[in-house]
This record gives C-alpha cells, sequence and structure tokens, in this order.
C-alpha cells in the first residue's frame, strides 16, 4: 500500500519517463521538424506573394528582421526586463504566500481550519476578472501586475503543497515514531520531502500560469514591458512586433518550466534512478 | 511493573523486558485485545502466531508504542525497535541515511556501517531504497531495528512478502543476529513453520487472548523434519484450528 501512495504520483506525471523514452530513440528525431519547416516556408510563400497581407500577419522574415532591429535598439531588452521582473517579484510574493498557507494548513488540523475553507473559496474566483477591481485599489502602476502574478501563482504551490503534505505515508510516519523522531524531525525528514515532488508539480503549473497572469496584466494596462510594447505595435499594425512579443513570451515560458525540471531532476534524484531501471 | 506470571505460564525469574497486563483494545464494536497478559524475558525469541484478525499486529503496535488507545498494563523496560512486514524505508534517503534515521549517538555513522556489514548490504549503503531489491530492503530494515541495540526486537511478519529462497537466508540472517546481539525478538507471523524454526515459544492468539503456548526446546539450527518439531506442529496448527496437512 505504501508502494502504491508513493508510486500513484509518479505515474501520472509523465515527463522524467517520458525524456528517458525519446533519449532511445535518436535516429528518427530530424523528421519531427519536416512538417514545421514546411509550414514556415508555406508562410513566408503566402506573405512574399501577397497572399497574406502584413497588416494581417508579418513574413517571418520581416519578423527575424524586426527581433533584431528590437534588440539592437535596446527596446527588447528593456521589455523583458520589466516583465521578467514583475513575474519575479510577484512570483516570489505568491510562492511564499501559496507554500507558507500550505504549510500552516497542512501541519495542523486548526490551521487547516483555519486557512483552507478561505483558500478553496477564493479559488473559485475567477482572478482574472479581479483586473478591475485591482486598479480601483491599486491604480495602474506595478502593483496591480505583481499582485495578480502572485494571486495566480499561490493557488497552485498552496494546493500541491497541501495535497503532498497531507498524502505523505503514514506508515512513515510510523516509522520515524518508532526510530524517536520527534515532531520537528518529522516534518524536516518526513513530511517535507515527501510534499516535495507534488509541490515542484505545483511549481511547474504556478509558473505557467505566471506568465499568463503577466499577459493579462500587461494588456490591461502598461506603459513599459512585453504587454506594453505589443499594445503600441497594435496601434500602428505592427503584426512583426506583436509576433516578436509572443516568442519571446512563449521562449520564457519554457525556459522557466526547463528550470522546474533541472529543480525537479535534482531534487527527485530518488525517484529518477527508480524509473530509469 | 509488576512481575506477574499470569495465567498457566511459568517462567524462570529472568528480568522482563516487556509485561503486558489486562491489555484491551477495541475498534468499535469489535475487541481486538482482551485482557490479554503477556511477559518477554529479556533475550527471548517469541513467535506470536494467530489468524488474521487475532490481533497480533495490534499486540506489537501496542509494545512498539505506535498505539494510544489501548487499555491496561503495559511497560517496556530498555529500548525498542520494530522491522515491519514492508520494510518502510525512506525513499528519498539513502540506505546509509535510513539505518541512521533519528540514531542520536556521537559515532552514528560507523554504528550504521557496522549495522549494514552485519546484514551484507555494505556495497547498497549509498543506494535509493527504490532501486533495493526486497531482500535487500528488508535487510536495511533489520539494519535500521539492529543499530539501536534494542532490547526487545519487534518483527511484524518482516518475511511474508520475500521470496521463498530469500525468506530462508533472511531467517537465517535474524536467528545470527538474535545469537550476538541477543535482544529479546517477539515475531508475528502467521507461519507454523517460520514460528518453530526460529522461536524458543510460540504463542497463539485467539479472541483477543493467548490461546495456546508451546516452548520449543529443539536445539539450533533446526531442521523441519526434526521429530519434536513435528508433533509440535500439529499441535499448534490445531490450536490454531486448522486440521494438518495431509494424514498421519
Amino acid at each position: 500500500m505504501s508502494v502504491l501512495e508513493l508510486d500513484t504520483p509518479v505515474r501520472t506525471e509523465p515527463q522524467p519517463g517520458a525524456r528517458i523514452r525519446r533519449r532511445r530513440l535518436p535516429g528518427r528525431a530530424w523528421q519531427r521538424w519536416i512538417s514545421p519547416l514546411v509550414l514556415l516556408l508555406a508562410w513566408q510563400i503566402a506573405s512574399t506573394t501577397g497572399l497574406l497581407p502584413t497588416r494581417l500577419l508579418a513574413a517571418p522574415s520581416t519578423i527575424a528582421a524586426t527581433a533584431v532591429d528590437l534588440v539592437q535598439a535596446g527596446t527588447l531588452p528593456t521589455a523583458i526586463a520589466v516583465s521578467l521582473q514583475r513575474v519575479l517579484i510577484g512570483f516570489t510574493a505568491g510562492a511564499v504566500a501559496g507554500v507558507g498557507l500550505a504549510l500552516v494548513a497542512g501541519l495542523s488540523r486548526r490551521g487547516e481550519n483555519a486557512v483552507d475553507p478561505i483558500m478553496q473559496m477564493l479559488r473559485a474566483l475567477p482572478f482574472f476578472g479581479l483586473i478591475p477591481l485591482f486598479i480601483l485599489w491599486f491604480g495602474i502602476g506595478e502593483a496591480p501586475k505583481v499582485l495578480l502574478v502572485a494571486l495566480a501563482v499561490s493557488f497552485p504551490l498552496y494546493l500541491n503543497t497541501f495535497a503532498g503534505i497531507r498524502g505523505v505515508d503514514g506508515k512513515l510516519a510510523e516509522v520515524a515514531r518508532t526510530v524517536g523522531l520527534g515532531r520537528a524531525q518529522l516534518i524536516r525528514h518526513i513530511v517535507l520531502p515527501g510534499a516535495l515532488p507534488q509541490t515542484l508539480v505545483g511549481l511547474r503549473q504556478s509558473l505557467g500560469v505566471a506568465w499568463l497572469a503577466l499577459i493579462v496584466a500587461e494588456q490591461v494596462n502598461a506603459n513599459a514591458g512585453l504587454g506594453y510594447m505589443i499594445n503600441d505595435a497594435r496601434e500602428f499594425l505592427r503584426t512583426d512586433v506583436i509576433v516578436v512579443g509572443l516568442l519571446v513570451y512563449s521562449a520564457l515560458g519554457l525556459l522557466t518550466d526547463a528550470l522546474v525540471r533541472l529543480l525537479e531532476r535534482r531534487a527527485l534524484t530518488w525517484r529518477r534512478e527508480f524509473l530509469a531501471r | 511493573m509488576a512481575t506477574r506470571v499470569p495465567g498457566a505460564l511459568t517462567r524462570t525469574a529472568a528480568p522482563a523486558v516487556a509485561a503486558v497486563e489486562a491489555l484491551t483494545r477495541g475498534f468499535g464494536e469489535r475487541t481486538v485485545l482482551d485482557r490479554l497478559d503477556l511477559e518477554i524475558t529479556r533475550g527471548e525469541f517469541i513467535a506470536l502466531l494467530g489468524r488474521s484478525g487475532s490481533g497480533k499486529s495490534t499486540l506489537l503496535r501496542a509494545l512498539a508504542g505506535l498505539d494510544d488507545e489501548a487499555e491496561g498494563g503495559l511497560s517496556v523496560t530498555g529500548s525498542v525497535a520494530v522491522a515491519f512486514q514492508e520494510p518502510r524505508l525512506v525513499p528519498w534517503k539513502r540506505v546509509h541515511a535510513n539505518v541512521t534515521l533519528g540514531l542520536a549517538v556521537p559515532d552514528a555513522k560507523e554504528k550504521a556501517d557496522a549495522a549494514l556489514a552485519e546484514v551484507g548490504l555494505t556495497e547498497r549503503a549509498g543506494a535509493w531504497p527504490l532501486t533495493l531489491s526486497g531482500g535487500e530492503a528488508q535487510r536495511a530494515s533489520l539494519a535500521r531495528a539492529l543499530v539501536r541495540d534494542p532490547d526487545l526486537l519487534l518483527l511484524d511478519e518482516p518475511f511474508s512478502a520475500l521470496d521463498a529462497l530469500t525468506r530462508i537466508t533472511i531467517h537465517q540472517l535474524v536467528l545470527d543476529l538474535w545469537s550476538v546481539h541477543r535482544p529479546a525478538v517477539l515475531l508475528v507471523t502467521h507461519d507454523v513453520d517460520e514460528a518453530l524454526l526460529l522461536a524458543d515459544r510460540v504463542l497463539v492468539l485467539d479472541q483477543g487472548r493467548i490461546a495456546h503456548e508451546s516452548a520449543v526446546p529443539a536445539p539450533r539450527p533446526r531442521h523441519r523434519d526434526h521429530p519434536d518439531l513435528t508433533s509440535l506442529r500439529r499441535t499448534l496448527l490445531a490450536a490454531l484450528g486448522v486440521s494438518p496437512e495431509g494424514t498421519t
């Protein structure tokens, strides 16, 4: 039973196993590049022949050139720095709040009774719907954007960490008791490491939603950052700049996801070696 | 705690490592332990037999200090260690760290090395528990119990999940460890042969009380076909309410 409980989250989360399998098929990997390249070529041809007007979508070559220009002019690096800073601050605040509340709720019944009902109620709120209120409360500066990111981040981390703590195998807690671990040591050696895999799942979810929250917040109102760059480009029908902005958003999203995966590989070696067998 | 010997049990005056008196434990309507009396002498090897649901594991959990709801007298002098049916290794701690878990002595590392050497797991000290075989994991679990120099070692069917060949080697290992360290052992099992092979004294638990007790006088190493054991086996099986295998 204990093995089953430990195994279940491992199997529902496909990344580590999938990666291993992909590595075992090196020969045919290039075939997966054919269809995207064909699509890109078709897009370029459609743009060049005028089939696809620039005011709807710029040509790939134009987009690439624009990207280079934006980097050289410093517009893009500045915009990325501003957006990255918002995400970082918002994420940190949200992560501290989410994990902190999960610890309070997960480690004691009283904490659960105090925290969990409120979190479950707030979870039901569509947080993008809070934007009007946030603007009324915090104006149109940095605060509402950062707070929206923080709010979005805190829920996946709270829910997953809480579930992770509660999902720790009770049989291991009994072992801790028979070897004489106190409550603090039980939390340190058994509960927190046991909750870590689930917390990392929450971390990936929350980083994904952090970028989403940022994009929404920046669309509504911004005078700097990637969202501002995109909105500004819309005014001038610069579809090339809009696409560059979108590509940067996705690149940043992929990058943070890769960071979490790296963290997972380091933190969960005990599980990885088992899966790799 | 008084060293009163209850019922028909007669015992030498060796000091008791654990004494259970009128221990009662119910789950809802069901009484699992019913005013149970038991005394465990220092260094003796007891096997506790019983059908499933007879309260074997409940008694062991009470002795392990894992049951806060049992009523009655229970006293244990000295340290207790437990090896469970499933090895219950902490999966995110390497084998060596599992052995030293909660071990608050200055030379914990050396003691763990020694314990792992004794169970033949020195080479796997740095391995993750999920990569161990069933036998290796159970050895690690034994090392984790042993390293605490227990006065009372509680074994909760630790062999039942092992394959037959591994079980034979682990039986021998437990006997070797017991003869070196001499803890009192309470082995919970449902395997009569295992009980006869290992224990000094075999108890049969039924209806929440000790319904039968047999001393096993045969010298070790014992062979399954020893004539004394054959008759004892029949007695124990009868006490368990099973007619002996085959006709004799």
